[in-house]
C-alpha cells in the first residue's frame, strides 16, 4: 500500500475530481543528427516544408474546432502559433543551414527554436517565460510530422481517468473528451497560461505547475485533483477521499437544490411575475439555456455571428441562425439584438481607421444607420424568422429620439418591401431599445412613446455615466455597479417605461449579482436576462421576495447617497435572508 | 530611415498575443523593420525574434525602419505600442 503524498501546484481551473491516472507520457522525440549526401539537399529543404505546411493545416483545423466549441477568443493564441510556424527568419535559416552544413531538417530546425526559447527563458517575466511553451507546442507539432510520428492518441483512454503530464498544448485539450477525462495536471504551465485558460472554458478541474510529480506516479494509481486549492493527493487514505467526496457532494447538492428551482417560474412569494432570460452568445448556447431553465431570451448576441468566422453572415445565414432560435425557443420569447459591433467589423476598405475612443465611436446602431445595407439585411432576416414564433428586435446603443425614430423608419421599409413582395413576418412584433447610454435614460419618457420595451444595459451604462474604462487599472475601481448615480438613472428608466405603459428588462452584470437582485425587483424592473449560470440562483432570490417589502427596500436604498452605506444595506439584506456564510462566495 | 523608442506599456510584457500584432502589422510594409533592445537588434516580420527581445513592461524598444513606406510603417508601429496592444 502506497503512503499518501501531498503535491502542491498552482491553481488553474476550479472543482474536485479523482479517479485513476492515466499518463500522458509524450513519447520522446528521439532526434537524431544525420550527415546529408549533396543530392539529399534539396529533397531534404522540400520535405522540410512538406511538414510545414502540414503543421499548418493541423493547427488551422485545431483552430476553427475551439472557435466553434468554446471561445472565438481563444483562437487567437493559434493565430501566434501560425506566425511561428511561418516565421520567416526561422525557416531561413533552418533552408541555409540544412544547404551549407548538410544536416538533416530535424536537427536543424530543433538547434534553431532551441536558440530562441533559450533567450526567451532567460527573461525574468514569468509570463513571457511561460510564452515559451506555445513555441514548443509548434515546434513538437512540426518534429512529429517531419518524423512521420503520430502523436499519442487521446482516444487510447478506455475508463473515465484523471489526465497527468508533464506538459498539455491547448491542441491536446481540445482533442479530449469529457466522458474521458475529468480533470487534468501538469508539470510545467502557470495560472495563466492557455492550457489553464482553455481548462476553465472547458470545465475541468486542473493543477498546473506540479515540479516533478510525474516520477511518483504510475498509470493506474488513484489520485485527487483539488483544482481549488491547487493539489494533487496521490494514494489518498480512506479518510480524505471521505472529506473530498464529502466536499464535492456538498457542492453538488448545493448545486441541485438551485437546479429543482429551474422549471418554477420567477416570480415573487406574493406573486410579482419576473421573467429570468438568458442572455446568449452562440446557438448551441441555447441548450444550456433551456437546462437551467431560462424561460426566454432576453439577449442575443448577433455580432457573434460575425465574431465567429469575422466576415459578414449573409442573409440567408442570418435567416437560419434567427428561426433555430425562435424555433427552440418556442413559445418563449427570443429577443435579437441588431449587430453591436465597432464599424471597422464592416466596413471592408475602411477597415484602417483607428479610433482613439472606440466606446464613443462608430459602432452600433451608428453604424447600421450610416450603412443602411447591411441594416437592412438583417432586419429583413429578422422579420422572416418572425412568423415562426415569438421573436422581439432590440436596438443597440440609441442615444436620443432621432435616432430611435431614424432606426425605425428603416425598419418600416423593409417591412413594406416584405408586403409588397408578399413575404410574410409578425405584424405586430415588439421593438425595442437598450438603455445604456445616460442621455437616452434622461429621455426614457420620449423614447418609451417609440417603443415596445427597453432593457437597460448596465455594464456600458455604468461606464459612460461615471466615466471610467474597467480595463484601465488606474480607474478601474470607480467602476461602481451600485452608485448613486447609476441607481437613480435605473429607477428613473423603469418609471418612464411603466407611465407610458412599456415594459424594461435589465441584461447586464447586474442582473447576476445575487446582491442587486432583490433592489431590482424593488425598482419595478420585469425582466432580469443573465447567462444561463446564473438563472437557477437569480430565480432562486426573486423567488424569496415579497415584491411590497422590496419596494420599500428599494426605495430606502434610493435615498442613500453614500457608495459605502448602499453596499452595507445590499450585504445586510442578503445575509437576513440566506446567511452570513454564503455571502463569501459571492466574492 | 526613421527611428523612434517607445516603452513598453502593457502588464504583460510583448508576449505571444502582442508579438503576433505587430508582426501581422508589419508584414503590410514594403520597409525593412527592426527593433532594437539593448545591443539586441532584430528583424521585425518575425516572431521569434521579436518574442525573443523578451520585453517585459517598462523596458524601452528603438523601432527603426527604412523604405518606401518608412513613416507610414513608423506611425502604425508606434500607435500599436502606445494602445498597449488593447490589454491592460
Amino acid at each position: 500500500m502506497k503512503k499518501e503524498i501531498l503535491l502542491s501546484g498552482i491553481p488553474a481551473s476550479p472543482g474536485i475530481t479523482m479517479g485513476e491516472v492515466f499518463l500522458l507520457d509524450k513519447e520522446e522525440i528521439g532526434i537524431k543528427k544525420r550527415r546529408l549526401e549533396k543530392t539529399e539537399v534539396e529533397k531534404e529543404i522540400q520535405r522540410f516544408e512538406n511538414a510545414l505546411q502540414r503543421t499548418n493545416e493541423e493547427l488551422q483545423v485545431i483552430k476553427e474546432r475551439i472557435g466553434k466549441r468554446i471561445d472565438p477568443e481563444q483562437t487567437k493564441i493559434f493565430d501566434a502559433q501560425l506566425l511561428i510556424l511561418e516565421d520567416e527568419v526561422i525557416k531561413g535559416e533552418v533552408e541555409r543551414r540544412i544547404r551549407e552544413e548538410k544536416i538533416n531538417a530535424e536537427w536543424i530546425y530543433k538547434k534553431t527554436i532551441e536558440k530562441t526559447v533559450n533567450s526567451i527563458s532567460s527573461s525574468r517575466d514569468e509570463y513571457l517565460k511561460e510564452r515559451v511553451y506555445d513555441i514548443e507546442a509548434v515546434s513538437e507539432r512540426l518534429l512529429s510530422n517531419l518524423l512521420g510520428k503520430r502523436r499519442i492518441a487521446l482516444d487510447k483512454i478506455k475508463r473515465k481517468a484523471v489526465l497527468m503530464a508533464h506538459s498539455l498544448s491547448p491542441g491536446d485539450l481540445v482533442n479530449i473528451r469529457k466522458e474521458k477525462i475529468s480533470g487534468f495536471a501538469t508539470e510545467v504551465g502557470g495560472g495563466t497560461s492557455h492550457v489553464a485558460l482553455l481548462a476553465k472554458s472547458l470545465g475541468f478541474p486542473a493543477v498546473v505547475g506540479l515540479k516533478d510529480a510525474l516520477r511518483r506516479i504510475d498509470r493506474g494509481d488513484f489520485v485527487i485533483i483539488d483544482g481549488d486549492r491547487g493539489l494533487v493527493i496521490l494514494s489518498p487514505t480512506e479518510k480524505t477521499v471521505y472529506q473530498y467526496e464529502k466536499r464535492q457532494k456538498d457542492l453538488l447538492k448545493q448545486k441541485r437544490k438551485l437546479f429543482r428551482l429551474k422549471s418554477l417560474p420567477g416570480e415573487t412569494e406574493d406573486g410579482r411575475k419576473i421573467e429570468i432570460q438568458a442572455n446568449i452568445e452562440l446557438i448551441e448556447d441555447i441548450e444550456e439555456a433551456l437546462r437551467y431553465g431560462a424561460e426566454g431570451i432576453g439577449l442575443y448576441r448577433t455580432e457573434y455571428l460575425y465574431l465567429a468566422k469575422s466576415e459578414l453572415p449573409s442573409a440567408q445565414e442570418q435567416k437560419k441562425a434567427y428561426q433555430t432560435i425562435v424555433d427552440k425557443m418556442y413559445p418563449n420569447p427570443v429577443i435579437l439584438r441588431t449587430f453591436d459591433l465597432g464599424g471597422d467589423k464592416f466596413a471592408g476598405e475602411k477597415t484602417d481607421m483607428v479610433e482613439a475612443n472606440p466606446f464613443l465611436g462608430w459602432r452600433a446602431i451608428r453604424v447600421c444607420l450610416d450603412v443602411p445595407e447591411l441594416f437592412k439585411v438583417q432586419l429583413r432576416a429578422m422579420l422572416e424568422a418572425s412568423v415562426r414564433g415569438n421573436l422581439k428586435i432590440m436596438f443597440p446603443m440609441v442615444s436620443g429620439v432621432e435616432e430611435l425614430k431614424e432606426a425605425k423608419s428603416v425598419l418600416d421599409q423593409v417591412k413594406e418591401e416584405l408586403e409588397s413582395q408578399g413575404i410574410g413576418f409578425d405584424q405586430t412584433i415588439e421593438l425595442g431599445i437598450m438603455m445604456e447610454i445616460p442621455s437616452a435614460c434622461l429621455m426614457a419618457d420620449s423614447l418609451a412613446t417609440e417603443c415596445d420595451f427597453f432593457s437597460i444595459g448596465t455594464n456600458d451604462l455604468i461606464q459612460y455615466t461615471l466615466a471610467v474604462d474597467r480595463g484601465n487599472e488606474r480607474v478601474a475601481h470607480f467602476y461602481q455597479s451600485f452608485h448613486p448615480s447609476v441607481l437613480r438613472l435605473i429607477k428613473q428608466t423603469v418609471e418612464a417605461a411603466h407611465r407610458n405603459g412599456i415594459w424594461v428588462g435589465l441584461c447586464g452584470e447586474m442582473a447576476a449579482n445575487p446582491l442587486a437582485t432583490v433592489l431590482l425587483v424593488g425598482m419595478g424592473i420585469d425582466e432580469l436576462s443573465t447567462s444561463p449560470l446564473s438563472i437557477p440562483q437569480i430565480k432562486r432570490i426573486v423567488r424569496s421576495v415579497n415584491f411590497s417589502q422590496a419596494k420599500e427596500f428599494a426605495q430606502k436604498v434610493l435615498e442613500t447617497t453614500d457608495l459605502q452605506h448602499i453596499k452595507r444595506l445590499l450585504e445586510e439584506d442578503y445575509k437576513r435572508r440566506f446567511g452570513a456564510e454564503e455571502i463569501i462566495c459571492l466574492y | 530611415m526613421v527611428e523612434r523608442e517607445v516603452q513598453i506599456k502593457n502588464k504583460l510584457g510583448l508576449h505571444a498575443r502582442p508579438a503576433a500584432m505587430v508582426v501581422k502589422s508589419v508584414s503590410r510594409f514594403k520597409s525593412e523593420i527592426r527593433f532594437i533592445k539593448d545591443d539586441l537588434v532584430v528583424n521585425g516580420k518575425s516572431i521569434l525574434s521579436v518574442m525573443g527581445l523578451a520585453a517585459e513592461k517598462g523596458s524601452i524598444i528603438k523601432i527603426r525602419v527604412e523604405g518606401e513606406d518608412e513613416d507610414q510603417a513608423l506611425e502604425e508601429l508606434v500607435g500599436l505600442f502606445e494602445s498597449k496592444f488593447g490589454e491592460e
